[in-house]
Order: structure tokens, then sequence, then C-alpha cells
């Protein structure tokens, strides 16, 4: 028998200006089931709390609506107060007559009757709700952290550093990213590996941290706080245990040409290989593609008669591995788009047309010229150098619409650079606006301009082209009456634009996030959710959501740090119980479902699996669907995909809909 | 299958040659070309510059033509023609409003839609397939394949693939036997439609683009289109004084060129008709060897 | 040989009539006309620094572009009688590599059409219409152009007699004169056709 308690709010006037709340109480102290009917000023108040906590004791209520906001602001509220009073909080249900009656219509009697109408609709369906209780989910305090740039870097070490477990996945042969290849990072202009490397073999050494390098990630299943991921682990052909990074394997290689990706093919590495000094691990692998043993029928081999620890295994094949972890951290960080989309710039046809990434490089200290800017093709050192802004970025004709907003930064940090090196050279920056907004940044600019002579010209270059070792710079100065500006130039650096890992799309697919148009990955919300995605318990970190610089890539790690460390804070999960559920019968049915499995096929969470039913014996009597609670999101698709109506949600089931739709025909 | 053609103004007239050679180089190939009857002007440079209306429809007459008449194909050698047909064939088949217009202007129908082919698609689908067997000497030389703007741009009816560095003339010329060169000015304007009314102008831009190719050690220019020749051979002297330079180098179509190597005398094939003089191309030609 | 939709491009600059107040600006003007959204340039200057007359003229083209965009008075008048918009060549290099696909050429063809139509044209472009002029008149006499008409009709609009005079003897040599016109057969057609699109708007 139900004693359902029906509580109009007034919302102080935003409901009873339009809406004749006393009659509505009045009226729905009438309808079948009612046992109790009050209205008041403002229900979400203390007072109005405890007036339906001592309504629902003193009148021993079954059920409750509250007619009052949008459950989206106080539905949270008014069940814990159901529960306060000793009822199953899903027995409380709320009628939205302010949004959708008082905030929309004028004040007459159609008003109130629509009111009213809400009402009843919501009586109904409550009479039909059961008890339900939240689901659990046990967590497991692992954290896998995808990539090993600077952002995964300080994610790992957060989430190790709060007492969890973390396993880095990284797939190159060594942690580091980008951050690694540059050299002088800005505004600051201090050695980029010089600050990266202790947080690198901190990463290495710490107890919590689990390192596995030229690794992928396989395949993800599970859901939040129960993830199964498959790790390849890459044939590395040389046994990690027994190596001790001595480098007489890569001395002794005679494969000494091969195109050198750390040094953005401006230098040669060897086919055995450790990608820069200060690797970590430190320890080399083998380039199969490029390899004479492998590439050759099993040839040479110099590298294993070399090595003293009797690490090389050319037999070594790729293993997976399979772990389970809580959270998932992604950090695969950004490629430099390489510019042979920007013909009339000549990348690719003049050696002296370098990108980006390929001048850190020469820069760098580390690197194939030794720190010495030098024309790769005759090793001069250029005396008269521009730099191209904007190639490739803010262009909707090559396709790249937003704009990589570190280029501007680097582009002054390059040209200052070149002028440290050589005090007597020429530099030139081609640009269109100057995007400095960090902290100490638009200083930085102007640094470069007012004391390192770098000439700023505002406009674009419309073409690039070689003559007698020369680079004919065809640009053009709008701030001057659009004069056009030639320049001859001994080498020219374009800052390409900032695009998605090349591998973000497929990783994106193996773990169900949403990603854009670019590959970059989504967040759950541009604004108030920057490090989640809408995948629970996969997070972002870095420039894998949009380009970003090494500042902001190290606040969203820790940022997303501390979204799994939440997690990780209880031993279990709780969540929302409105949920799809198949039914389940005495013997011999068992169940309705005949197990079709069209549920699973629609289903976006990938939220259903199939469930063998059993007798005693072990023989299987039927196959069925069943709902993992875990991760179905409520969304009713497999109830409307249902041909014999075998599943039903939780909160919102076929009955309960089907009596808010007959209150409200039926007046 | 019968292939249209459509001459345009020039290759009747101070182009002659052009028209010769590529129904010389045809000819010699066992393909024929039939001139669409009543063609009439593409317009030019001249109407698209004054009326829009005008521009479109004098292109699509001789579309409407070429189609009444069965051609499922029709050939253009002028670059300028080609901009204009493609360009009026394309605007009006995505636009209801715009084809209705026009039709009424010309009083035709705009029903089929005629495949337009420049002369580097003529060459490729006709004449290179059986070319092989036609050509007997090789033009041993460095040649300079200049393709100017109408085959490069706009993109939406670009007649080459590389938009900033097309290959198609240079592939022409290697199978003549010539080495092309990798230069700077290949789509860069001659100065075009200026020639008569700012002769000034076209002096300066032809004479960058005939400075580059002679730098880089060019022994030929190769051009598709005859506003570039007239800008870069008839207005020779213009640019000689303008530049202080002596600069002969020669202006070649690439038919005449490829003709050469197939045999052809070069009489038949115009290289009379040139202002500056074509002989030193002869004394590259040389016979192939086996 | 893929065709990519001119009109596509020109959708992609279209202007919607819903975000555009129906103001009789210039701005506007042009812009209903070509189809061509001018609030896309962002005024980067690349078509200036490839455009092959940049030395030459007077204002640049995307300087054309800002005045159009800055909707200031007297921009209108500096525009229509600029000698830049004559000097233009349709040559379409600003529009191959411009970042935001403004359709430039197709605003310069209308540009020059306004010109005439307010009686604006630059007195140092006067040649080269007229050279137009000829080339159309001829067309519309002859359904193809007959160079030597051409010729003698451009000089008595120019009044440049002399002109080219030394290349008379050595084009007839060359048998590149035609002293007769190739005429169309059916002359009446394209009389129609001009007829039609002056009766339209322009001219």
């Amino acid at each position: 028998m139900a004693r359902i308690g029906v509580f109009i709010c007034h919302c102080g006037e935003n409901i009873s200006a339009t809406v004749d709340v006393v009659k509505v109480a009045e009226k729905a102290g009438k309808l079948s089931g009612v046992a109790y009917s009050t209205d008041y000023k403002y229900m979400c108040s203390d007072p109005g709390q405890t007036l339906i906590i001592d309504a629902i004791k003193e009148h021993k209520l079954t059920g409750i609506v509250v007619a009052a906001c949008s459950p989206r602001m106080h539905e949270g509220t008014f069940r814990k107060a159901a529960e306060k009073a000793g009822i199953n909080p899903y027995l409380c249900e709320m009628a939205n007559i302010r949004e959708h009656v008082s905030w929309v219509h004028p004040k007459s009697d159609a008003t109130t009757q629509k009111a009213l109408d809400i009402v009843r609709t919501m009586v109904a369906k409550v009479k039909k709700n059961t008890a339900l209780f939240p689901i659990k989910v046990p967590v497991t305090k692992t954290a896998l952290v995808i990539g090993g740039g600077i952002a995964g870097i300080q994610a790992a070490l957060d989430v190790a550093n709060a007492g969890h477990k973390v396993i880095m996945v990284e797939k190159k042969p060594s942690i580091g990213g980008h951050m690694s290849q540059l050299s002088e990072t800005f505004p600051t202009l201090d050695c980029s590996q010089c600050i990266l490397t202790p947080r690198m073999v901190e990463v290495a050494q710490h107890p919590n941290i689990t390192l596995h390098t030229y690794a992928e990630v396989e395949s993800v299943s599970g859901f939040i706080g129960n993830f199964d991921v498959k790790i390849k682990m890459k044939a590395k052909s040389v046994d990690m245990s027994k190596c001790t990074g001595c480098g007489a394997c890569w001395q002794k290689c005679p494969s000494k040409k091969i195109p050198d990706e750390f040094n953005e093919g401006m230098g040669f590495r060897t086919a055995i290989y450790s990608p820069f000094p200060q690797a970590v691990p430190n320890k080399p692998v083998i380039d199969r593609l490029n390899c004479t043993y492998f590439t050759k029928g099993g040839k040479c081999g110099l590298c294993k008669k070399v090595c003293p620890a009797g690490a090389i295994n050319y037999d070594a094949v790729d293993e997976f591995i399979d772990v389970k972890v809580g959270a998932i951290i992604t950090a695969t960080g950004f490629d430099l788009k390489h510019a042979d989309y920007f013909p009339e710039y000549g990348y690719g046809q003049f050696k002296d047309v370098i990108d980006g990434m390929q001048f850190e490089r020469l820069a760098s200290a580390s690197g194939p010229t030794g720190g010495e800017i030098r024309r790769p093709s005759d090793g001069k050192v250029p005396e008269k150098i521009v730099f191209v802004a904007c190639a490739g970025s803010r262009d909707k004709a090559k396709g790249i619409e937003y704009c990589s907003k570190i280029c501007c930064m680097y582009t002054a940090k390059h040209a200052m650079l070149y002028k440290h090196k050589n005090h007597e050279g020429k530099a030139y920056v081609f640009y269109m606006d100057i995007r400095a907004t960090g902290k100490d940044y638009d200083e930085f600019v102007r640094r470069a301009i007012e004391e390192d002579e770098v000439q700023y010209i505002r406009g674009r270059v419309s073409r690039i082209y070689e003559k007698n070792g020369k680079l004919i710079v065809k640009g053009v100065d709008t701030l001057m009456n659009s004069e056009p500006v030639d320049i001859e130039a001994d080498m020219v650096v374009l800052a390409t634009a900032v695009v998605a890992n090349h591998d973000a799309e497929p990783l994106a697919q193996k773990l169900h996030i949403s990603y854009n148009k670019h590959k970059f990955f989504a967040e759950a919300h541009p604004k108030l959710k920057p490090v989640e995605t809408n995948t629970a318990g996969i997070m972002l970190a870095g420039a894998c959501q949009s380009a970003k610089d090494i500042p902001e890539s190290v606040s969203q790690a820790s940022a997303s740090a501390s979204k799994a460390i939440g997690l990780f804070s209880s031993n279990e999960l709780t969540r929302e119980p409105i949920v799809a559920v198949v039914n389940r019968q005495a013997p011999p049915n068992f169940t309705s479902c005949t197990g079709c499995l069209l549920c699973q096929e629609v289903c976006p969470y990938h939220a259903i699996e199939s469930e063998d039913i059993r007798d005693r014996a072990g023989n299987l009597i039927k196959v069925a669907a069943k709902v993992n609670a875990g991760l179905c999101q409520g969304c009713g698709t497999c109830v409307a995909m249902c041909r014999n109506k075998s599943i039903d949600l939780q909160g919102f089931s076929n009955d309960q809909m089907l009596s808010e739709v007959m209150a409200l025909l039926n007046a | 299958m019968r292939i249209g053609y459509y001459p345009g103004c020039s290759l009747e007239g101070s182009s002659k040659e052009y028209n010769d050679s590529l129904f010389a180089v045809a000819h010699r190939c066992g393909v024929t070309l039939e001139t669409i009857k009543d063609w009439n002007c593409c317009g030019a440079s001249a109407a698209h510059n004054l009326n829009h209306d005008l521009a479109l429809s004098l292109p699509a007459r001789s579309l409407a033509l070429a189609a009444n008449q069965g051609f499922s194909e029709i050939v253009v050698p002028c670059a300028a023609c080609y901009s204009r047909l493609a360009g009026t064939q394309n605007e009006i088949s995505s636009n209801v409003a715009v084809k209705t217009k026009t039709e009424g202007f010309i009083d035709l129908k705009l029903s089929a839609e005629v495949k337009i082919l420049t002369v580097f698609e003529f060459l490729q689908k006709y004449i290179f397939p059986v070319a092989d067997q036609y050509i007997v000497k090789k033009l041993d030389q460095k040649a300079a394949c200049y393709y100017g703007c109408l085959y490069t741009r706009p993109k939406e009816i670009a007649a080459v693939e590389q938009i900033e560095n097309p290959m198609e003339m240079d592939d022409a010329m290697a199978k003549a036997g010539a080495t092309p060169i990798d230069w700077a000015f290949k789509t860069e304007c001659c100065g075009a439609g200026l020639s008569v009314s700012r002769t000034d102008i076209v002096a300066k831009l032809s004479g960058k683009i005939i400075e580059d190719a002679v730098d880089r050690g060019a022994e030929s220019i190769v051009v598709a289109c005859p506003m570039c020749h007239m800008n870069l051979d008839m207005r020779r002297p213009e640019i000689k004084r303008q530049l202080k330079k002596e600069l002969d180098i020669p202006v070649l179509f690439i038919t005449q060129a490829l003709g050469l190597s197939m045999g052809i005398p070069p009489f038949n094939l115009g290289l009379d008709k040139h202002y500056v003089p074509t002989d030193k191309v002869m004394d590259c030609l040389l016979k192939k060897e086996a | 040989m893929k065709f990519v939709n001119i009109v596509e491009t020109i959708k992609k600059n279209i202007v919607h009539q819903s975000t555009h107040h129906h103001a009789d600006t210039f701005k506007s003007k042009v812009e209903e006309a070509t189809g061509v959204n001018i609030s896309h340039c962002y005024q980067c200057g690349k078509c200036t620094a490839g455009c092959p007359l940049n030395e030459e003229m007077d204002i640049m083209p995307n300087q054309v572009l800002r005045m159009l965009q800055a909707e200031m008075p007297g921009h209108e008048e500096k525009i229509l009688s600029s000698l830049a918009i004559w000097l233009c060549l349709g040559c379409d290099t600003c529009y191959s590599r411009c970042p935001q696909e403004v359709l430039l050429s197709k605003v310069m063809d209308f540009l020059r059409q306004e010109s005439i139509r307010q009686k604006k044209v630059n007195p140092k472009a006067k040649d080269i219409l007229k050279f137009h002029q000829a080339f159309l008149n001829s067309i519309k006499m002859n359904g193809k152009l007959h160079e030597v008409g051409l010729t003698i009709d451009y000089k008595l609009r120019s009044l440049n007699l002399m002109q080219d005079i030394m290349l008379a003897p050595s084009m007839a040599a060359k048998g590149k004169l035609a002293i007769f016109p190739h005429k169309v057969q059916n002359t009446k057609a394209i009389a129609d056709i001009f007829r039609k699109v002056s009766e339209g708007s322009q001219e």
C-alpha cells in the first residue's frame, strides 16, 4: 500500500510567483496513494529538509516527491534527507516545476495546471520505485602511465610519491620524450637535459615505478578501478639484466649510416644503439629493420662478439605481459609536422630549410654539430638566418586552423640562441602575431628584439627558393605599408605545426577515449574537466590533449595524478545504481533473455558481456547477456534494442516510464 | 573514339606553330584531332576582367557545341583557354542558378559534361603509350620547363599534380631525351595579358624567368602556353633592353620538342616562326642510341 | 583529373546572411557579388609577398582587403581609382598560397568592373582597359580574336600609334598576321550573347 509524500517548494518566489503552490499541494493531497502533501518556502534549506524527514517518520511514508527545481540541483540533497529519515534514497523523486514550469511560463491557471500534471506524473512513477543500492567496485591501486615524456614522468612521480604503484610504458628505447631533444627551454634558457635527466633517473630508480621502455600498449579492457592491460614488450635483442651499458657494441657496429631519429635525421646512428648519452635506461636496443644480422640472414654478429657481458640475444621475441591497473594516464605527447606539406617553402628540397626540432638538435651540445649552428648542406656557419613563424598553423588551406601555441616562444628562443653563438650574424623572424602569454614570456620575446637585436618582420613568407647556395626568402612587411621584403638567407627555420602523435588514433581506439578531428584526445569538459576523459578512469596529461608548453604539461600531469590518487583513496568505488539489468528467473527458464546479444552490439560503453548459465554439473544450459554494472552508464540503448524486453533500466524501468505517461494522459 | 579539338584564337594566329606541331606529333602517332565546328573565343582575360556573365557565356557556348557534336573529350592546348573552359565548367556544374542563367545567355543547353584535356593529359593518354616506337632521336640538352600560372592555379582546376613543382613537361622532355633542370621560376607569372598595354612589366617578369633558366645552365625553355611563348620569345628585344644582356635562349613548345625527337622536320613544326632563333636546338638533336 | 569544386571553396568563404546585418557598405556589396567572405583575411600579407606585381602596385593586395575590411570613409574611392586593381594579372598566386583561402582574384575582377561602373578608372590604367575593350570588341564582331583588328582598334583607342610597329613586318613574314579575321559562322549568336550580358547589369 503506497503512502507517498508530496512536498511543493515555493523556491522563495521563483516558483510561487507564477504557480499557485498552495493549490498544487492541496490537489496533490487528493491523488490516490498520497498520504501527505504540503508546501514550504525553501525545501532545500535545513528547516525544509527537517520538515521532510519528520513527515516521513510521522506519516510512515513509503516514497516522496519533492516538487521544486531541477534534479540536477538538489536530487542529492533530498535523497540524503530521505536516507536520514530511514527510507531508501531511491524512493525519492523530484518533480521539476521551476525550470520546466515557473521559469518558462507566465502566471496563469494553465501554468498551475502544468505543475500539477508534472507532480501527478512523478507520483505515479515513485509508486513503482524500488529500493536501489549503490554499486561498489573494487579498486586496483596501480596507475598505468602511457608515455615517458615530461608529462608522463611528472604524473608517474606524483602517483608513486603518494604511495601507489605505477607502471610506465614508453615506446621508444628511452624515456624523456621531446624535452630531451631540446637544447634550452624558454623562458629561462636553462639546459633542457639538465633539468630533465634527474627526473628521468628518479623514475627509473623509484621503488613504486615499474618502467617498460621499447614497449607499447597492446590492448585495454575493463573499467575504472579494474583495467586489464596487455603490454607488448618489443624485442630489444639485448638482455637488460646482463647489459652494463658499456657501449662496446655500438662503438663496433658497422652499420653507422642510419638516419638518427633523435637528431631528427641530421645525424646518423648505428643499428645497435642507445638514442642519446643520457638515455634512461642507458642500455641499447637493436633496430632489426636496419641491422645486418637481421636483414642479411645472420651476417655480421659483431656486437655479440665484442659484448663483455654476453648480453646480446638475437633470438629474443616480442613478449606480452598482462597487468591490472585502476587508472590510466595517457601522456603520449605530440609530433612536429614535417613541412613537406609546404612545397612553397622547399622543405625536403633544399637542405638548409629545416624545422624547429632540427634546429634544436643543431643548437644542442649533444647534437650532431656539437652545439654549433651549421648549414646541413655545406657545414658552414650561416651569416643570415630566417625564422618563419606560423609555418602550417592557423592555416585553413593546409588543414590546420589552430594555433600551435609554443612556436612564438621557441622561435624567439632559437633566434636568441643563434645570436648568442654568432654575434655578427643576422637573424630575422617573419611573424603574424606574437603569442607570449605565460609568466615572463612577453619579457623573453622583448629581450630577443631589444637586447639580441633579432629583426622581427610582421608578414608572411610567400615563397623560398634556392639560388647559388643562398635561400631567397620572399616576404612582406605589413607594418611598413606592406613593402615586399626579400632576404638572401643562409638558412631558414620553419616553425611547423604541433600535431598529435602519429600513433594517437589507434591508441585512443584501444582505450575507447574520444578524440577530435586532429587526433588530439578529448577532455571531458573544455573548461571544468581538462584532465579527465569521458571514459571513467582514464586521464590525460600534456600535449596529447592539445599543444602546450612544459609548465602547462607539468601542471596537467600533476592534476591527472591527483585524479588517480583520489581514485585510489578508497578501496572501493561507489557508483550510482542507475544501470541496466538482465532479468533472472527461476529454473527452467533462468532468464527470458535468448542470448542474441544485440544489446552488446549497440552498447556504446562495451558494458555488456555474455554469461554462460550452467547447471550444477557444469553443463551449459544457455548463454545470456549480462551487464557489467561498473561500466554501464544507464543510457538505455540496450533496453530499446531488446526484442523481448529481457533487459531493463533500474530507476527508469519500462513500467515506471509507462506509468508516467499514463498519469500524464489521464488527468 | 573521336577526340575533339579546341585550338583557341592564338593557335590559329600568332602561335600557329603550336597548332602545327601538335598536329604533326598527333599525325605521326596515328591520332586524329577533330576541330569543334564553329567554336568561339574563350574570352581570355578581357572577358573575366570586364564582365562575369560574358566570361562564363563565351566558353560555355563552345562547350555546348562540343557536347552537341558528340565529343566526350576535347583537347585544349592553350593554357588560358583551358583555364577559362575548365573554370566555367566547374562553376556551372556546381551551381544550378548559374547554369540556367548561362544557358539563357547562350541559348544552348549544357547537357552532357565534356571532359577537357590539357596538352599534358592528351600526351599522357594518346601519345606516350605509342611514342617509343616513333622517338628516333634525342634532344640532348638541358631544358627548363616553364609552366606559368594557368596550368598550376587555381588549385580546383590545376592541370598538374604538384602545384609548386610540376613535373609533367619535365617527364615529357625526358622522354624526348632531354635533361629537364630543376629551377626556381617554373610557375612564376610571365606578365600575361599586359603584353601589349604594359610591355615594360612583361619585360621585367619574363626577364626574371629567362635569367634564372640561363643562370642554371638551361639551353632551351619549354612552354605549353601561347601567351607565355609570346612573352618569352617575341618580347625578347624588350627583355634584352631592360636587362642589358644578350639572352639568346630559344623557347620551344613542348610539342615542337617532342616532334623533333620524332624526326619531324623543323619546318613542319613551325620552328622558323620564332623570334629567337632555334638553330642551336638542332645542334643538340642526336640520333637515339638503340 | 579531379576538379575540386571551386564553388565549394567559395561556399567556405560565403557570407551568412544571418550574421551580417543588411548593410550597404562597400564590403558587403563585394561579398554579396563575389561570395567571398572578406572577414576571413587576417592580414598576414602572404599574398603581397608573392604577388609578381608587388613592386608596381600603388596599393598592395592585402591592403586592398584591409581597406574593404576597415570600412572607413574614402577607402572605396581609393580602391576603385587605384592602379593596383588593373595591374593585377589574375595569376592566382595569392589564392594558391593564402592560408585562409580568400579568393582574391574574384574580388579583383569585381573591383575592376565596379571601377568602370563608377567611372573611377585610374588614368594610368586607361591603356590596360582599352586593350581589354578592344579585345572584346574583336570578339563581339568576329566570335574569334582578329589580331590585326585588335591591334588597330587598340592603337586607335590608346593613341599608341607607334607601339609595336616594328613587329608588324616580321609577324607578317612569319605568317602570323591574318589581315582578314577568322570569323565564326554564327556571328549572330555571338552578338546575341554580348547583347544579353550587357542588358544584365554590367557595362
